[in-house]
């Protein structure tokens, strides 16, 4: 389902968009926005002034002009970073939206349809939906009951149920009905649906900076005040040399020194913060998981808890019958067979797995139910079995066939005929491998014919392939998972221990999530969960990281902070992952930065000291910290300042796809991401500094 | 020289230090937390003879508002009483000498240096100062402006520790304790070995004495030994004569140098293991020392290396310009780094002569913010800053906002972060830009050059660091410098007490997250590398242009033989 939202590296057109949107992104108002580019714009737009004023005087410019056009680079490929990062998240949300643009809606005025279009209803109007047509907006369904079509959103092609009341009422705009008729009520105005949302996220003009971008961009904003200081105070201190000993330091022009400021401040991470913020976002929604903010996303690279419902989430979803345990006279052959007569009418999983075990163990066929002269009987509520009457030709029953459990056929044997169940052997037999059965996390189903205990059906959760693996991996970094399920205390134990989950909650009531939630916070651990349900919204709201399930209620989708369009309860993983990539790939990219401005130093500070104490035509002293041997000051100058603008572009596939992730413990990750950033943002400028020198001088351009 | 003998004072050094630094640090937890320790059965009554007296309620507990106000509030007051004394000295005892009353702009400076736990000294001591000044105003400063700063540092330290707290203790109590358990007992053992090593401790006037040749010389005495040893303890650094511990007087055996030189670092190291204890994690503590001892001995290698090939440079066998006979290379350049590495300023050479080189490690380490060891209590609340930014920037690679001892770092606390880590750098870089370009600035200096350049970049870096001590060949009793230091002085103490108070204000406040495996640890070596090498890129990118046509240049333009 993933694959179809994916959108190339590099698409045609979002680059074509995205260079457009390069230059509009000029725009001082915006660029403001972000302080580090803005000075590189400042310093830009002095240095073309100065080149101006060469021309006119008739001074060299070649050098000041080239500076300039750099400079504008640098600012260029900031903005076209973040454009491109912008492209990409508003195509993925454009493929979801293009259905909804033109819906034509039928809005219910009193008793009357009135068609409007879909971006003018308001929250609170009721519209009718029938086959064929498109939902127009987010709501709920308050009248009716059809299956639609959500592909659209989750890629799922398998029609799902919606209908009016319980857990399924949450209808998504640009979803189509397949069939029959529901009335909707629609619960978003115009520009709010989620998706409308998601692209507010992704929209760097109207994007809100999250909590730890904004503690990064106060640090990046401070380097650069330290930076600017360095940079007009050098100035002055060129000159005490100028005053005291009246050395030349023409080498020290303005351009020159805006190029020091441009090349030190912090202008790789500050071009491709934003960057990295909107495709997080991007990540997100390739996953069908919408953010309601972006808070949420760095909140769940934090989470040190993660609640999961059992059901669909660790185990399949629904018991099945994995063995046949026969009393110690029957033939397992024979129970079986009875098992699955009584099942062959049960149409729930556990049922057809009955049938189907007995199938593959002992290759009794399925028989055919108008074959047999039979009489079901459906599970009730009251008897807490179901099973199967066979009549005989005489039309009494021959065979009377139960399967229920343990409590209910005691109860079941012991009302017709007034014997002492428990004290029957089959039936303390039965009692034992029971008990063995729960502690294996399954549950035990008991078979009678004619009130004669043949034996036990043992029904298990069927824990997902990989799970355990995912738990270890999340137990690397530091989460610790919590299982909540209905199971009593026996069942739960064994399936938390072979899923491998750190705790667990039996018998849980839904307040107990809430309760867990609040007791892990007070801790001071960040906790995420994933929910459906109407009675799950508090717990939702209470965590962290809040994912309701697209298929949920209403209510909880709103409580949520996340919603996850695929309605997968393992998706929170996933969210995990993508927060803990985003803020890493921050941290990488700063550390890169930083480490840069070393090369840069042994660059620019020897081209500008060279003049300082020359003396007979030899280089100043200074001239010994040019390591990297660079041919001339100008060439040096220029070489940094070009070395600057072109790693931003260079990173640009990096902050969009994010560093790689593995779930590993913090102490290995942060040793590969300092030798990666750290030590290779140290020594990767001096060769790319050096290989440009050689360029440009080979090129003539100096 | 013997480089055997001076490589074997070196270890015994550095083991001393870190073997007493260990027992006071831990010594010193005992008292803060109002437990028994050795002492109390003699101290305990005087101390809460004092609550009674200053009317202390022992058990309030104080905002860090509150807290921030009470330092600003005995700053004030100390102040105001160190400017009137030196302003009205000729009407008060104890002045032998009959020294004239000081004038305005000295006295303002000295008042803003003493309370600042400078000790930049404009004046000489001995021609300026009556003793009543020097022991009431200025040696009570240096007890009082240590005091400060080593309970800010509690103050944060429990900032950190407490879970979802609104308060950060209270600050007469730290005062008081620091003082009566810590500095008192300390200072009295070092004077009275100090005074067996021949310092003066006397309120008897000048003596005269006639020399060979019948010309009459004076001889300053005075109660310097007491002074001295909260001198060196307290990191202040200001000596009680001008020419500081050089003067025999003041330091008179190489076993008192030793001594001074073990007291300078003494304090400041103890409160890393006091820190520690106080977060609950020994081994946070033992990485913090590493760093700073890292630092530390390799600017002691790099200054001796640097003194011994210059040397060369000179064709002599060692460089003893402003050197004491007493105490050679060796023993010169320890100080040198040490006072610089721990802001206390006091010396035993003249930097001035040092090695372009030496004079680059004196420099550096004030301009690192004298974090390595660094001041009392200051050095440490210094350190702090540099940590959360190690933090911030290696929380992240390890996917996680970053967090410092469970408590989360987020914008609150990086812009005070920054901001106390900026302001003392802007005004050095901005002071020295005026001060090398201005008249009244050049008008000081006695050497051109590279080497004038250094001194005014060391006046300032001296001041806003809250060092001290001076490269000589300054004259800073104008009235710009007076003035610039002055004010140099202010920000480099407030512009960081106050955004360290902030950011432990508002880390009280939140819940403690506990340890898993996703956290970044703070107390392996692979912090200390990452916590080294920010330290090293943003005060050497800050510093590094100045520090290069400074003494850099100066240094190639010596072995080049060009001299100013």
């Amino acid at each position: 389902m993933s694959t179809k939202h994916e959108i190339p590296l590099f698409d045609k057109k979002i680059i074509l968009n995205a260079i457009k949107d390069s230059f509009i992104k000029l725009n001082p108002a915006y660029l403001i926005k972000n302080p580090v580019m803005f000075i590189v714009g400042i310093g830009a737009v002095l240095t073309i002034i100065i080149s101006i004023r060469d021309l006119i005087e008739k001074t060299p410019a070649s050098f000041d002009i080239q500076i300039a056009v750099w400079l504008w680079f640098t600012v260029l490929f900031a903005n076209f970073a973040e454009a491109i990062a912008e492209g990409r998240g508003k195509a993925q949300s454009e493929n979801l939206r293009k259905s909804r643009t033109n819906t034509i809606a039928r809005k219910l005025v009193g008793d009357k349809e009135e068609r409007v279009s879909a971006l003018d209803l308001h929250s609170g109007d009721n519209v009718v939906c029938e086959v064929g047509d498109l939902i127009p907006a987010d709501g709920e369904v308050i009248d009716g009951v059809a299956s639609v079509d959500e592909s659209a959103i989750t890629g799922e092609s398998a029609p799902v149920i919606r209908e009016s009341g319980g857990d399924r009422s949450a209808v998504t705009g640009g979803t189509k009905v397949l069939s029959d008729r529901i009335v909707v009520r629609i619960t978003s105005n115009p520009g709010e649906t989620y998706i409308d949302k998601m692209i507010s996220l992704v929209e760097g003009a109207k994007r809100k900076k999250t909590p730890n971008e904004i503690a990064l961009s106060i640090l990046l904003s401070g380097l650069t005040i330290v930076f600017l200081v360095v940079v007009i105070t050098l100035k002055s201190f060129f000159n005490y040399y100028h005053i005291t000993l009246s050395q030349d330091i023409s080498a020290v022009s303005i351009p020159v020194l805006i190029a020091l400021l441009v090349c030190l401040i912090p202008t790789t991470i500050g071009g491709l913060l934003s960057a990295i913020g909107i495709s997080g976002m991007d990540r997100l929604l390739k996953h069908n998981v919408i953010a309601m903010s972006g808070r949420a996303v760095e909140a769940a690279g934090d989470i040190d808890v993660l609640l999961l419902d059992k059901t669909g989430t660790i185990t399949l979803g629904n018991r099945m019958a994995t063995e046949f345990v026969p009393t110690p006279e029957v033939n397992e052959t024979y129970l079986a067979d009875v098992a699955q007569l009584a099942s062959l009418a049960d149409e729930t999983p556990e049922g057809r797995s009955i049938v189907v075990l007995a199938k593959e163990k002992f290759g009794i066929r399925e028989r055919h139910i108008s074959e047999l002269n039979a009489q079901f009987i459906q599970f009730s509520a009251k008897t807490q079995m179901s099973g199967v009457n066979i009549i005989s030709s005489d039309g009494s029953p021959n065979r009377i066939i139960r399967k229920g459990s343990i409590e209910a056929i005691k109860k079941y044997i012991a009302e017709e005929s007034n014997v002492n169940v428990s004290a029957q052997s089959d039936y303390m037999f039965t009692q034992m491998i029971g008990v063995d059965i729960a502690m294996a996390g399954g549950t035990p189903l008991v078979v009678v014919e004619n009130k004669k205990i043949l034996g036990l059906i043992q029904l298990k959760d069927v824990v997902k392939g990989g799970i355990k693996e995912r738990f270890e991996q999340l137990r690397k970094m530091g989460i610790k998972s919590v299982m909540i399920t209905g199971d009593n205390q026996l069942t739960a134990t064994a399936i938390a221990a072979e899923a491998g989950v750190d705790d667990f909650i039996a018998q849980a009531k839904p307040e107990d999530k809430l309760f867990k939630i609040r007791e892990e916070q007070a801790k001071g651990k960040m906790v995420g969960m994933i929910g459906d349900g109407t009675n799950d919204a508090p717990a939702l709201a209470q965590a962290d990281v809040g994912i309701a399930m697209n298929s949920g209620t209403q209510a909880a989708r709103e409580a949520g902070n996340m919603i996850d369009l695929d309605s997968s309860p393992t998706k929170l993983i996933e969210v995990v992952e993508i927060g803990k990539q985003l803020l890493m790939t921050r941290g990488a990219l700063t550390t890169f930065s930083i480490a840069n401005d070393v090369a840069k130093y042994f660059a620019i500070i020897p081209a500008i000291a060279l003049s300082l104490f020359a003396t007979n035509g030899l280089n100043g002293p200074l001239s010994v910290l040019n390591i990297m041997k660079l041919a001339s000051p100008q060439s040096a100058i220029l070489s940094a300042v070009i070395f600057n603008a072109l790693i931003i572009i260079a990173l640009i596939p990096l902050a969009l796809k994010g560093i790689k992730y593995r779930p590993e413990g913090a102490a290995t990750v942060l040793k590969r991401n300092i030798l990666y950033y750290g030590v290779g943002g140290l020594i990767i400028p001096f060769i790319g500094i050096k290989l440009i020198d050689v360029l440009i001088n080979s090129l003539g351009l100096i | 020289m013997n480089y055997l003998l001076d490589f074997f004072q070196f270890i015994l050094f550095l083991g001393l230090l870190t073997f007493l630094a260990y027992y006071i640090g831990n010594y010193f937890y005992k008292v803060v937390i109002g437990e028994k320790n050795i002492l109390s059965p003699l101290l305990l009554k005087p101390e809460k003879l004092i609550y009674k007296i200053f009317r202390i309620d022992e058990n309030e507990q104080m905002s860090w508002k509150t807290y921030l106000w009470s330092v600003l509030a005995l700053s004030f007051i100390n102040f105001i009483a160190v400017l009137l004394m030196q302003l009205f000295q000729q009407y008060l005892p104890l002045n032998p000498q009959k020294l004239p009353n000081v004038e305005f702009l000295l006295a303002l400076n000295t008042a803003i240096s003493f309370v600042t736990n400078t000790n930049w000294q404009a004046y000489s001591g001995e021609t300026t100062l009556s003793y009543f000044v020097q022991m009431l105003g200025l040696a009570v400063q240096n007890f009082a402006s240590a005091a400060a700063g080593i309970a800010i540092l509690l103050a944060l330290s429990r900032a950190i520790s407490f879970r979802k707290g609104t308060t950060l203790g209270n600050f007469w109590v730290d005062l008081t304790r620091t003082v009566l358990y810590l500095l008192l007992p300390l200072a009295i053992i070092l004077s009275i070995i100090l005074i067996s090593q021949g310092v003066v401790q006397t309120f008897s006037s000048y003596a005269v004495a006639k020399t060979i040749e019948g010309a009459q010389q004076v001889i300053p005495l005075g109660p310097a030994a007491s002074q001295i040893a909260i001198k060196q303890l307290g990191t202040n650094g200001g000596g009680f004569f001008g020419v500081n511990s050089a003067f025999p007087f003041e330091n008179f055996t190489p076993f008192s140098n030793f001594l001074q030189v073990l007291s300078i670092l003494l304090i400041p190291a103890s409160l890393v293991f006091t820190y520690g204890r106080m977060l609950g994690n020994k081994k946070h503590a033992w990485m913090i020392f590493d760093v700073m001892m890292f630092v530390f001995i390799s600017g002691v290698a790099f200054s001796y290396w640097s003194e011994v090939s210059a040397s060369s440079t000179y064709h002599t066998s060692q460089l003893m310009e402003g050197k004491e006979a007493r105490f050679g290379v060796f023993n010169s350049i320890l100080w040198s780094v040490a006072t610089t590495a721990a802001s206390n300023g006091s010396v035993n050479t003249m930097l001035d002569s040092l090695s372009p080189l030496s004079g680059f490690v004196t420099l550096l380490n004030i301009q690192l913010g004298e974090i390595i060891f660094g001041g009392v209590g200051s050095g440490l609340y210094g350190m702090f800053l540099f940590i959360l930014l190690t933090v911030f920037i290696s929380g992240l690679m390890v996917g996680r906002t970053p967090e410092y001892f469970g408590k989360k770092i987020e914008s609150y606390e990086i812009k005070w972060a920054i901001i106390g880590i900026l302001i003392p750098s802007v005004v050095v870089l901005f002071f020295t830009a005026i001060g090398s370009t201005t008249n009244q600035g050049l008008a000081s200096i006695l050497n051109k050059g590279p080497h004038g350049f250094s001194e005014i970049l060391y006046a300032f870096s001296s001041g806003a660091g809250n060092n001290g001590s001076a490269f000589a060949g300054l004259n800073a009793n104008t009235v710009f410098y007076n003035v610039m230091v002055g004010i140099a002085m202010l920000l480099g103490r407030f512009g960081v007490i106050i955004p360290v108070l902030a950011i432990a204000g508002n880390l009280v406040k939140k819940n403690i997250a506990p340890d898993t495996a996703g956290t970044l640890r703070t107390d392996n070596p692979l912090f200390a590398f990452l916590l080294l090498s920010v330290i090293l890129i943003v005060g050497a990118l800050t510093f590094f242009p100045a520090l290069s046509i400074g003494p850099i240049i100066e240094h190639f333009l010596v072995q080049s033989g060009i001299t100013f």
